[in-house]
């Protein structure tokens, strides 16, 4: 029998109130792309980071071809041949990318060498990639080429990749996964993170599913079905929302010619943007992060002031009106980032209630606040969207996530809007409570309000979308009918592989 | 390993407790450094805080703590509600300043009227001196962007200057000898702001220091401009995101803590001080901004605060004279206290961890 690459054996680890991991043993066979599933807060990631050095298991052990590995921090991970692709980017906007790698690496080379070396690596494996660009001006694929990279450098015998497809288009997402299947084949083993299942259907030889840090099964995903995967993953008989057909009504709100200059160095402009949502209808507008989502959100939530006649509500305009404004008309927004965005982080839920409620709910009386009115709000929220919480007299920050999530998207939802606009309204919330709240925009529409909904996650878009349009630097393609487009076209709309040169492995 | 680690929501009882637990940190630090200048430690303590308000001479020296403790009240409540909006006024000296002169001025106008009508105002136009003066920092703030900071803080300089200017010319006593300085209003009835109850110490000044805390209370808990205050001092985006107009908020902080500055000043030129002079500002509106932390931006705390703020001056006043303890001394036993407020401030918030840190 042969010994396998990385063997971990009852790995435990607890924090104050939680066990991110109980007891967790599986096997990573060399040259094996192994696919660790699990929902958010599964316990995914301290398992990563325990196997990266940058958490310390309480009990349990894991060998590294038989011998015993326990490091100390990254750089003995490193050294023992293991590298990992965060989620998050850790680069510098400002340094090119020889400068960004060199910065990652113990005894950095000259930077005539080192260019050359990622010349050559990022050629061998299907990533073109110029060290001497300016990291602020990649896409974020080309950014996660870069992170990449820097691993491969060390010759990695195991290589952890985070939800690397999180921030690619599909035909970026095909370029990755022959880089990673060419690896394969060179013999270095992957551990792919992901909650994506026919990605994971695709790529991955066997799957570990982890469900709140327990190890509740595996599987070879080729021959599993994704729905199968998701019932393990959810450990209960999954609720597909469901929708009703409905009649669209007239123009509930409509953008015509709209461009916004960036508001910031490295935010985005928007360019020439044309939409419009009728009652009734679900609008999903798709695309990679940074592509000027939040600026399409100001413009539309009135925190980012336009010409009058750009942003029309029932055919008024109302491009001059600030938030306050266009809440008392019916408009309502949910940001994407929420803790300072769409919540203050240490004031309690019942005075975030009152952030947004404060017009439609009557919460305000001649500049004079009720309380006690923003308490029962706040509590309604919690109770209706099952936000678990000790009470509505907690701080915002003291909530996890995707309870705050729930939290954010009900205060919207329960102040019956004529248009709704959330951007990423499930992003960091696990399957049950993404179903919930996709089910709640579903009920909304079918009450007769439009919905803009913002994300990048195609499946929710193509699940509760009536149309689709996608965002890539800051235009907006022409919005088409939802059924029936497929990914090709999906991936085309999103701006296709940004300009990235296509592998040639 | 001794580290720090963050609450997942701010302690109550640490925001309770630090005022007191810095206050008793004071005392045995500041008892230690009065040991090592030699003077009895215990008893410097006792003089600092027992003395004013309960020793043999107390008679005079509470009414002193309100006369002191007003201005430093009224003026720290305007200023936290912008230091909570992180609109940062550090001009309060100046406005203090204007008020003191627009109101002075104003009333002096009339001399030697008796109406009852010049008192009431003087007080308006003292409101109005410092929060003039405060709408220039305002105004170049939202106009040009510029930096409220400095510019509220140079034109400290200027309010001096200009002051040292009316003293000599504009509002110089016609009958003076030639000194510098105006005429005295505490011997001119319609313009005194005398002591309400003899004896007591209490004037205008304090009644509208106390219906300033009042006011600042229900502004911040149960007024929709309070709540924005506080919005955008913990977040400006979701602040922005709920509609507050930043514009609008600057004018309303600066304008306020610029009108109760001001206010502060006239009710010191017409009652303690009486008289424009070179020297009429001895440093109330930076002192104010301590006490404004020290009584961590609240109301109340601000009552307190400028109350403790106002001990320790008489109290160090007296130690001074009575124990020989060096005036150096007294002010690193304040600075101390603000420092130790501060520190402890931080377990509000954080909590102490030993043990091996580690990623979470």
């Amino acid at each position: 029998m042969t010994v396998p690459l990385l063997s971990l054996q009852g790995l435990t680890k607890a924090y104050p109130g939680v066990v991110a991991n109980d007891t967790v043993s599986f096997d990573i066979g060399e040259g094996e792309v192994h696919a660790l599933l699990g929902e958010n807060g599964a316990g995914k990631s301290t398992l990563v980071k325990m196997i990266y050095g940058l958490v310390k298991p309480d009990s349990g052990k894991m060998l590294l071809r038989g011998q015993p590995y326990e490091p100390a921090e990254p750089r003995q991970a490193r050294a023992d041949g293991i590298a990992m692709v965060f989620q998050h980017f850790s680069l510098f906007d400002a340094l090119n990318v020889a400068e960004n790698i060199a910065l990652g690496m113990e005894n950095p080379p000259e930077m005539r060498d080192l260019a050359a070396r990622i010349r050559e690596v990022s050629e061998t494996y299907g990533l073109p990639l110029d060290p001497y660009r300016t990291v602020g001006d990649l896409s974020a694929g080309e950014r996660q080429r870069v992170e990449i990279i820097r691993c491969l450098l060390q010759d990695p015998k195991l290589l952890i990749m985070d939800e690397p497809t999180s921030v690619l288009t599909p035909q970026e997402v095909e370029i990755l996964f022959k880089t990673l299947q060419k690896l394969q084949s060179e013999g270095t083993s992957i551990l792919y993170i992901s909650h994506k299942l026919e990605e994971i259907r695709t790529l991955c030889d066997h799957a570990t599913i982890l469900r709140l840090g327990k190890n509740v099964g595996e599987c070879t995903p080729s021959e599993t079905s994704a729905r199968d995967m998701a019932e393990m993953m959810v450990g209960s008989t999954l609720q597909t929302p469901e929708r009703g057909s409905r009649e669209f009504g007239e123009v509930a709100m409509d953008i015509s010619g709209l461009s916004v200059p960036a508001p910031s160095a490295f935010g985005t402009a928007l360019k020439n943007v044309h939409l419009t949502v009728r009652k009734g209808e679900i609008l999903g507008i798709g695309g990679v992060a940074g592509n000027g989502q939040d600026e399409l959100l100001g413009v539309l939530s009135g925190e980012t002031l336009t010409e009058p006649d750009a942003v029309k509500l029932h055919g008024q305009p109302i491009g001059k009106l600030g938030p306050t404004a266009r809440r008392k008309l019916g408009v309502l927004a949910a940001p994407e980032e929420r803790l300072g965005h769409a919540a203050a982080p240490d004031m309690s839920l019942t005075e975030n209630a009152m952030l947004t409620g404060s017009v439609r709910e009557g919460l305000e009386k001649n500049g004079f606040l009720d309380w006690g009115a923003t308490k029962d709000f706040a509590e309604r929220i919690i109770k209706a969207f099952d936000v678990r919480t000790p009470g509505p007299g907690n701080a915002a920050r003291s909530l996890s996530g995707g309870n705050l999530q729930k939290f954010v998207i009900g205060r919207e939802v329960l102040q019956d809007p004529d248009v709704l606009v959330v951007n990423q309204p499930t992003w960091g919330v696990d399957a049950a409570a993404a179903a919930s709240i996709r089910q709640s925009l579903l009920d909304l529409a079918a009450k007769g309000a439009a919905v803009i909904c913002i994300s990048q996650d195609l499946d929710e878009l193509m699940e509760i979308s009536d149309s689709f349009a996608a965002l890539n630097e800051g235009r907006l393609s022409a919005p088409r009918e939802a059924a029936g487009l497929t990914v090709d076209e999906i991936g085309l709309m999103m701006g296709g592989a940004h300009g990235m040169e296509v592998a040639h492995v | 390993m001794i580290r720090l680690e963050k609450r997942p929501q701010p302690s109550r009882a640490w925001s309770m407790a630090t005022p007191l637990v810095a206050v008793i940190a004071t005392m045995i630090v500041g008892g230690l450094l009065f040991a090592a200048l030699g003077k009895p430690p215990v008893e410097a303590i006792r003089t600092i805080f027992w003395e004013p308000l309960f020793g043999e001479f107390s008679f005079y020296y509470r009414p002193q703590l309100l006369v002191k403790g007003a201005p430093l009240v009224l003026i720290a409540i305007g200023l936290s509600l912008g230091f909570r909006a992180g609109i940062w006024n550090i001009g309060a000296e100046g406005q203090y300043i204007m008020g003191a002169i627009f109101g002075a001025g104003a009333g002096l106008a009339f001399y030697p009227s008796e109406s009852f009508l010049i008192f009431p105002f003087m007080v308006l136009a003292g409101a109005f001196g410092g929060w003039i003066w405060a709408m220039i920092p305002a105004i170049l703030k939202t106009r040009f962007g510029t930096n409220e900071i400095l510019v509220s803080l140079m034109l400290v300089y200027v309010a001096e200057q200009f002051l040292a200017s009316v003293s000599l010319g504009l509002l110089k006593n016609p009958e003076g000898f030639g000194f510098p300085g105006s005429r005295n209003l505490q011997s001119w009835d319609a313009a005194h702001n005398a002591e309400l109850l003899t004896g007591t110490g209490m004037h205008w000044g304090v009644v509208a220091a106390l219906i300033a805390v009042i006011f600042a209370y229900v502004l911040l808990n149960r007024h929709m401009t309070g709540y924005h205050i506080r919005l955008t001092g913990e977040a400006p985006r979701a602040a922005k995101f709920a509609g507050v107009n930043p514009t609008r908020l600057v004018l309303f902080c600066l304008g306020t803590s610029g009108a109760l500055a001001g206010l502060a000043g006239l009710f010191e030129v017409s009652g303690p001080s009486g008289q424009i002079s070179i020297d009429f500002n001895v440093g109330y509106g930076f002192t104010a901004i301590i006490v404004a932390f020290l009584g961590r931006l609240h109301p109340v705390g601000i009552l307190l605060a400028g109350g403790l703020m106002a001990l320790t001056y008489i109290g160090g006043d007296i130690a001074q004279s009575n124990l020989q303890l060096p005036a150096a001394a007294i002010q690193v036993f304040q600075g101390m206290l603000l420092f130790f407020l501060l520190a402890f401030d931080l377990l509000t918030n954080f909590r102490i961890a030993i043990g091996k840190p580690e990623v979470a």
